[in-house]
């Protein structure tokens, strides 16, 4: 091994192309969306570089769900199987279902499996698995996560998820209470809104109008002032007062609210 | 679709709503970019919210048909690019591209909004060909009457090129127009446990008992119709949607 000087060559918060490189030496560890190639760590995504001591990841500005072991995700049945369903999770991979990460019944020898899960329906679920050859498995056995029924599913992007729910999740509750709508947010994007149908329709225009100006200041402000506006439901004689005026300096790190078990109702 | 959906719907029609919150008879904004393509003799642009279609004409010389020696003739082709929706697959025109071509066509053709006569240049010899082609970009509902909106919106800045007597110079335009003598507009009416809407997105698309498109001109007359869906209309349900299909042309055709 040289015994080559570290270095780190692009610069923190900045955006990388994949194929940057981004530090040579051996001081520097890879995370997501970066790789080791000989003694250089290079980008594979086009995103933010976020440097956390001696750990590059880059968080990505766009594209499609990844998998990843512990997401809390929404998904769609999309086929059955003699031991499980398929389950669509917004991304380029179909998941799997197992009968028995399903439901704790017991299930007869040829049991009819649209009795638990019909094509098209919809569910919370979380991955316990994803495979080197991104083969993902899911699991209904935990906190929240359950069939869901009703109410109405929009897509976002899923990199715009953390901002949805924001720091340990005052925005969701934010729209929850303006809106009198059950709101449950997938990792993958997808998003289950389900109440009445006023609520549910400024719900959406909400979500969209984050998703949009997400990378704007001040967004939590303006979202409050704009839900207050239109708001559904009346307000609360004692609103609950949360001071989130870091939030906005919080982007690269979002990503570790994303855990969110305490999101489903 | 599933189930769910459907009842969502319907709750929501019940209340007078949309999934996008519009009102039941109200449009997505309307949007028209003319002239978008170079080669066509006219050609349009037509967004309605998300939903995007190109129309685009091209004038041929060719021979008239035997039993209407003295006019032109018109041609509609619908083609549904896969790249629009995931629904769509590549290959020759499915029943829907067809119906939408089909009723397109009539409502151009039964309105007489093209003077035929003057696309005769020479009696039972020579006359122009109109083809009306088009394409979807982008599917979010209600491609019929948005592929109806850009073919009259194309046809509208069509001009015809230079022809010599005996070739077409593709290369000049000249500044004579397409005689068009009327606007037809199709709005589709659908209708769901009860509740007439229009413009549907493709997601209220997938749901609905029975449709009609009412095509019609300035002066309100009905100049095609097609029913779709599984469920029967009442001759009641027949005058309730070629109202609002009415008052809609009126106010589709101010965005024109």
């Amino acid at each position: 091994m040289t015994t080559q000087k570290s270095e780190l060559i692009a610069k923190d918060k900045k955006i990388a192309v994949p194929g940057e490189i981004l530090a040579t030496g051996m001081d520097f560890l890879p995370s997501n969306g970066t790789y080791r190639l000989s003694d250089k760590i290079l980008a594979s995504k086009l995103g933010v570089l976020n440097v956390d001591g001696k750990v590059l990841k880059i968080i990505p500005v766009s594209g499609r769900y990844f998998p990843r072991k512990g997401d809390v995700i929404i998904g769609k049945v999309v086929d059955l199987n003699f031991n499980g369903w398929r389950v669509n999770i917004n991304c380029a991979y179909e998941a799997m279902l197992s009968v028995k990460d399903a439901t704790s019944d017991f299930i007869r020898r040829g049991e009819n499996l649209t009795k638990f899960f019909d094509i098209n329906d919809y569910m919370v679920t979380q991955i316990i698995n994803v495979t080197s050859q991104n083969l993902v498995d899911l699991t209904l056995k935990g906190m929240g996560l359950k069939k869901l029924y009703g109410g109405r599913i929009i897509e976002i992007n899923t990199h715009k998820v953390p901002r949805i729910i924001g720091k340990q999740g005052s925005m969701v509750s934010m729209i929850k209470e303006a809106t009198g709508c059950k709101i449950t947010v997938g990792q993958n994007g997808f998003i289950w809104i389900s109440g009445p149908p006023a609520g549910e329709i400024l719900a959406v225009t909400v979500i969209k109008k984050i998703e949009s100006e997400s990378h704007q200041s001040g967004l939590t402000d303006k979202i409050k002032e704009y839900l207050d506006k239109n708001r559904v439901v009346p307000k609360q004689t004692t609103p609950v007062q949360e001071s989130e005026n870091d939030f906005e300096q919080e982007e690269p790190q979002s990503d570790a609210q994303s855990d969110f078990s305490d999101e489903q109702e | 679709m599933s189930k769910d959906s459907k009842t969502n719907l319907i709750r929501y029609l019940s209340e007078e709503k949309r999934f996008d919150g519009r009102k039941l008879d109200e449009f997505r904004q309307i949007e028209i970019e003319y002239n978008v393509s170079k080669t066509a003799e006219g050609s349009a642009r037509v967004k309605v919210g998300e939903t995007e279609v190109i129309a685009g004409i091209k004038l041929e010389m060719g021979k008239p048909f035997p039993d209407t020696p003295d006019e032109g003739a018109l041609m509609v082709g619908t083609e549904l690019l896969p790249l629009s929706s995931p629904d769509f697959e590549a290959g020759p025109p499915g029943i829907e591209a067809i119906e939408m071509a089909r009723v397109v066509d009539r409502g151009l053709r039964e309105s007489k909004a093209i003077d035929n006569k003057k696309l005769c240049v020479k009696k039972g010899e020579k006359v122009w060909i109109i083809s009306v082609d088009i394409c979807t970009i982008n599917n979010q509902g209600n491609l019929l009457d948005v592929c109806g909106l850009a073919a009259i919106a194309a046809l509208k800045v069509a001009k015809f090129p230079g022809f010599d007597g005996e070739r077409v110079d593709y290369k000049t335009h000249t500044d004579e127009p397409v005689p068009l003598l009327k606007i037809p507009i199709p709005v589709t009416v659908f209708k769901l446990s009860g509740k007439y809407f229009v413009d549907p997105t493709s997601e209220e698309e997938q749901e609905y008992d029975s449709r009609l498109t009412v095509t019609t001109i300035e002066d309100g007359t009905i100049c095609a119709l097609q029913k779709g869906g599984d469920a029967p209309i009442t001759v009641e349900d027949v005058d309730n949607m070629v109202s609002i299909a009415l008052r809609k042309a009126n106010e589709i055709r101010k965005s024109l």
